[in-house]
């Protein structure tokens, strides 16, 4: 890894750190660890186009990827799960303070063979009929679940910061 | 098949289906070469075109979730996953 790459980790480590704390997230503290991953994520962002999942084999097509962009779809039940997301690199208070150890976990995104792909021109609801009487679209951030009513989802998840492209209609 | 060789203590055939992005193939390919057996490894995500098809329709074979890494042992038992018990047990 050259001096530039150093930087640009060391850049993106601490602006990741201060964002994903202040949203009630922990990065991994063994720090070797956690720019590893940093570090192959900016890897996949110049590969692919998008930053994703280190610990996947994206397509780098980004429409099948939306659910592994970092941070994934799977993060949050991970966490609530096991402690930690697949990479290793989110990890719960509990793994944090030392109460319990890091270790690998199970992969919890379907097999290539029951991934549901959404289409360009679907709206990407999850399987709900609308509701009529609603005024407005209800959209949902694949990412932390975060809900808003409105004509369009944000630009950017007010809670855990990810793009719109993340959002789901919900109802 | 572009397929790394590391020399060690013959244990049968021993291949690592890998990500050249994750830490938790570098932790698996670390260990092995801390057991010191002979193996081979691939990192699916540097393969591109017909040769990346190959190897995942391989993968999926012993692993059909597609994830990794994937450890496929001489005989024939899969370990997905960094098991370090589970891989300790089975190199013993």
């Amino acid at each position: 890894m050259s001096q530039a790459d150093d930087a640009r980790v060391d850049e993106f480590y601490e602006r990741l750190k201060e964002q994903v704390e202040e949203a009630g997230y922990h990065l991994n503290s063994d720090v070797e660890f956690t720019k590893a991953l940093l570090e192959s994520i900016l890897v996949n962002e110049d590969r692919y186009g998008y930053g994703a999942c280190p610990c996947r084999l994206a397509s780098g097509i980004k429409e099948e990827d939306l659910d592994i962009i970092c941070p994934c779809y799977y993060r949050d039940p991970d966490l609530e799960e096991y402690d930690a997301c697949y990479c290793g690199l989110y990890v719960s208070g509990d793994i944090l303070s030392g109460e319990k150890q890091l270790t690998a976990i199970p992969e919890r995104r379907p097999a290539p063979d029951e991934r549901i792909v959404r289409g360009e021109d679907e709206t990407g609801t999850l399987g709900l009929e609308s509701i009529s009487n609603l005024p407005l679209p209800v959209w949902r951030c694949g990412v932390c679940g975060y809900l808003c009513a409105r004509e369009g989802p944000p630009e950017i998840c007010p809670i855990c910061k990810v793009g719109k492209e993340r959002f789901e209609r919900f109802i | 098949m572009p397929m790394e060789h590391v020399d060690g203590e013959d244990k049968g055939k021993i291949v690592l289906f890998a990500l050249s992005t994750c830490q938790w193939c570098r932790k698996t390919r670390l260990l092995l070469e801390e057991l010191e057996v002979d193996f081979s490894y691939i990192y699916v995500d540097l393969l591109e075109g017909e040769e990346r098809s190959e190897i995942i329709e391989e993968v999926k074979k012993y692993n059909p979730q597609l994830s990794f890494p994937t450890l496929v042992l001489d005989d024939g038992e899969v370990i997905v996953g960094f098991n370090e018990e589970g891989i300790r047990e089975a190199l013993a």
